[in-house]
């Protein structure tokens, strides 16, 4: 190790980012949750190890040679290369990242927890009928084709958007965007579950919404670390204020859902649901995710409130047009990230100052840039990686397999056995 | 010897078990065993809300009680049950069904006895 680089690391933010990386790590036990409960006991299995299986393949990905891809030298703004980074074989303990002051390895793991989580949250989309083997090869394939592409356009230095000047704090582009309009290219090319009746609201009713309810508490609490650690991104050579702002702006759009979303659904339907406030709760932290350290808590709480608005709106919407977003993955995090990756141009006060906040117009047409090249590369990139699994592995389980449950006939395991013994 | 199968409202298993227990407890404790089921007569199950959307569930919920009787306590369990399990004074759809079928053999474990004195 070399002693005049170690010296040279900030021990408060290296902390602050070796938690943060954990948190983010924790969402994703804490989104197989929030899926799990959402769908049939007879696929709980299943649902839970599209999120698992992400953790385990990305994982391995990221550190052979996912982070090159995302953060090696820029060739020409669009992909990052650097052989050295391959496996993490060149970085050494002591090396510090860019011009922060926090090892490499450390931000490496906090990057490869997103490069994990972006992925799984596309599962919901596609749960109870998505082959659990195709959906490992997607993973793979979306992960080095559209992920690490679209990290290094937005967050690496050299990065064609990046450049521009193109706000995108933790992820409204990168993870929300990029996943939930990749969602709702693949559960159009899946198609419908059997069991659901697009008008009649279909029938697919929760099997245990506590589940779900403890899964968002989990992703409320992982997104401190996904948020306020993003905070080292953008701030140099440490993460302070900018850290202490995200966590406030986070935890005020958090709420400013979930309390938006439940009095929505109790004026529309005459009842608060928890499944409406937990959806609201994500709502809100997912808009909030581009602008955590670039807005004031007020702002925040502005946002958190619309987009909630704004995911219920497109939540009703699927009925009438009939796709089977299962979980909704893109009424959630495609509608809702695109909310705040907008908001984000109206409301920015740093480094920046929005239109709404006394700037002009030019960040939000950035930020309308940095959307619509994310909505389109990864809406197009998933149509291929699709249509190509659809030819050669197959999307769908049988219909015999749908029926049956996926944890028996994919995984040879059942979530619940008797109540009894 | 008869069995009773009654399926009653979650909601009436106390004033059912409050009835019977007032009819069928003659000092030591009367024998009772409950389940929960899932299933259908006229009623369908409730409606319920996902994400704003109305769901209405296939099923409705109930309790099954079955009870091993002998013949003379038939009758009055029976009214128990029915006394236990409406909903009001004139009843409701989706307040239940009892059936009685006969009950060919009932043999305690403990001791082998058979027949009425093992009820």
């Amino acid at each position: 190790m070399d002693p005049t680089s170690a010296q040279a690391i900030d021990s408060g933010s290296t902390a602050w980012m070796l938690a943060s990386a954990a948190f983010v790590l924790l969402m994703v036990p804490g989104l197989a949750l929030f899926y799990a409960g959402m769908v049939r006991r007879k696929n709980i299995i299943a649902t839970m190890l599209y999120s698992y299986g992400a953790m385990a393949l990305i994982g391995v990905q990221w550190m052979l040679f996912g982070y090159a891809l995302a953060f090696g030298r820029s060739v020409n703004g669009v992909i990052g290369w650097d052989p050295a980074l391959l496996g993490l074989h060149g970085i050494e303990p002591g090396k510090l990242f860019g011009d922060k002051a926090i090892p490499e390895l450390v931000f490496v793991m906090f990057q490869g927890k997103f490069a994990i989580i972006t992925p799984a949250l596309i599962s919901g989309a596609v749960a109870e009928r998505m082959r659990f083997s195709t959906f490992l090869m997607f993973c793979f394939l979306w992960a080095t084709f559209i992920y690490c592409p679209l990290a290094h356009w937005v967050w690496a230095p050299g990065g064609w958007l990046f450049e521009r000047g193109v706000l995108d704090f933790a992820g409204g582009t990168v993870v929300h965007i990029s996943s939930g309009f990749s969602a709702l290219v693949l559960a159009l090319l899946v198609g419908r579950r059997l069991d659901y009746q697009p008008g009649s609201g279909g029938a697919v009713l929760p099997h245990n919404l506590p589940m779900t309810l403890l899964g968002a508490g989990l992703l409320w609490f992982g997104w401190f670390g996904f948020n306020a650690g993003s905070a080292v991104a953008v701030e140099s050579p440490v993460a302070g204020a900018t850290a202490g702002l995200a966590f406030a702006t986070t935890q005020t759009a958090a709420a400013a859902g979930g309390l938006v979303w439940m009095l929505i659904e109790w004026w529309h339907h005459g009842k608060p649901t928890s499944l409406g406030m937990a959806s609201g709760v994500v709502a809100g932290l997912v808009a909030v995710t581009p602008a955590a350290g670039h807005v004031t808590p007020l702002s925040a709480l502005l946002i958190g409130g619309v987009t909630a608005l704004a995911c219920y709106l497109a939540v009703q919407l699927k009925a009438r047009f009939g796709y089977d977003d299962a979980l909704d993955a893109f009424g959630v995090h495609g509608v809702g990230g695109l909310v705040g990756a907008l908001a984000t141009g109206l409301f920015c006060f740093a480094p920046v100052a929005g239109a709404l906040v006394g700037g002009g117009w030019g960040q939000f047409g950035k930020q309308a840039l940095g959307a619509g090249a994310g909505i389109a590369f990864a809406m197009t990139g998933t149509l291929l990686i699709g249509l190509a699994l659809k030819a050669t592995m197959g999307l769908r389980v049988t219909a015999e397999q749908e029926r049956e449950g996926l944890d028996l006939s994919l995984h040879g395991e059942r979530g619940y056995h008797s109540e009894l013994i | 010897m008869k069995l009773i199968i009654a399926i009653i409202r979650l909601e009436r298993l106390d004033p059912v078990q409050h009835e019977l227990q007032s009819i069928l407890n003659e000092g030591d404790n009367y024998r009772l065993t409950i389940r929960p089921v899932e299933g259908h007569g006229r009623q369908h199950g409730e409606v319920e809300y996902v994400r704003g959307q109305p769901v209405r569930a296939r099923m409705v919920q109930r309790v099954e009680i079955t009870v091993g009787l002998n013949d003379r306590y038939v009758e009055p369990a029976i009214e128990a049950i029915v006394r236990g399990a409406r909903s009001g004074t004139a009843g409701e759809v989706g307040d239940g069904k009892i059936f009685v079928v006969p009950l060919e053999q009932c043999v305690r474990i403990r001791t082998g006895e058979r027949g009425e004195a093992a009820i």
